[in-house]
């Protein structure tokens, strides 16, 4: 499994720890994401933010787990074969786990380097394939982890820190 | 600019109801990528944009617009402007290119966004 890591340094001990012991959630969501349905992709995102909204979170802060989210639902929805959103609210942080049915991703770092996409004509024409999803998602979140390998499953970890 | 300067020089059209028009728009943003617009906009802003599926108002949900000119005098299906209208988000149609709106727009007085 190939593996990639970008951690705010700020948060790495606090985000590693959580990792680690996955304490209980004050409140969790969970949104099913079907192949290439723009039409509901994002609803998952904007009740993780409604949610976050209602207690108190900044709105830059609401902002950028908004974009990291959003980014993270749209690439389940553009380039697997479907996949699910889990959402971990805690009284500082948000933790979101995208976990897709393949095909997997080649190759990370390269899928890392902003303006490369493999996006198809559909997902273009929508407006998306500009190749910045995943740096949009490492710009925005404290904690970003991506497992995968070609022919196997992805699994997209995003941590953020409000308090 | 209030929405109505705005609407007045695009010789734009209201395509959603109940729109206040005094509305002040500080900023404007202008792309037919969503991940720039995602990644442009830290404040209110009004955007500039042709494209015209729903995933334009999922955007909405996630960042701070004040409303939403469809360039090239696109105009974007029902369903989208009933999740405009349910969203209270301001939509307008204009015949002039992204390139000529802006232009017009920042000649105006509009600034761009913060990026």
């Amino acid at each position: 499994m190939a593996e990639f890591w970008n951690i705010n340094p700020a948060y790495e001990k606090a985000a590693k720890a959580f990792l680690q012991e996955k304490p209980e959630a004050e409140v969790t969501l969970e949104f099913d994401i079907e192949v290439k349905d723009f039409v509901n992709a994002g609803k998952g995102s904007a009740e993780v933010k409604n949610v976050l909204k209602r207690l108190g979170v900044d709105p830059n802060v609401l902002r950028r787990i908004a974009v990291a989210s959003y980014e993270a639902e749209i690439n389940v929805a553009a380039h697997s074969n479907g996949g699910r959103m889990n959402s971990f609210v805690y009284d500082d942080m948000v933790y979101i786990r995208f976990e897709d049915k393949g095909p997997g991703i080649s190759d990370i770092r390269q899928a890392m380097v902003p303006g490369w996409s493999t996006a198809d004509d559909l997902v273009r024409e929508m407006g998306f394939g500009a190749g910045l999803g995943l740096p949009n998602i490492q710009k925005n979140a404290d904690l970003l982890h991506i497992t995968s390998e070609y022919g196997e499953s992805t699994i997209l970890e995003i941590i953020i820190y409000y308090a | 600019m209030t929405l109505r300067e705005i609407l007045t020089v695009l010789e734009a059209e209201v395509l959603t109801s109940g729109a206040d028009l005094e509305a002040e728009i500080p900023c404007a943003f202008a792309s037919d990528l969503i991940s720039d617009i995602l990644m442009c906009t830290k404040e209110p802003t009004l955007l500039l944009t042709g494209l015209t599926n729903t995933q334009v108002i999922r955007l909405s949900d996630m960042i701070d617009l004040l409303g939403i000119v469809f360039v090239r005098g696109k105009t974007p299906p029902q369903e989208l402007i009933e999740m405009a209208e349910e969203r209270g988000l301001i939509l307008m149609s204009t015949k002039l290119t992204m390139f000529r709106s802006s232009g017009i727009l920042y000649s105006s007085g509009l600034r761009s966004c913060k990026i």
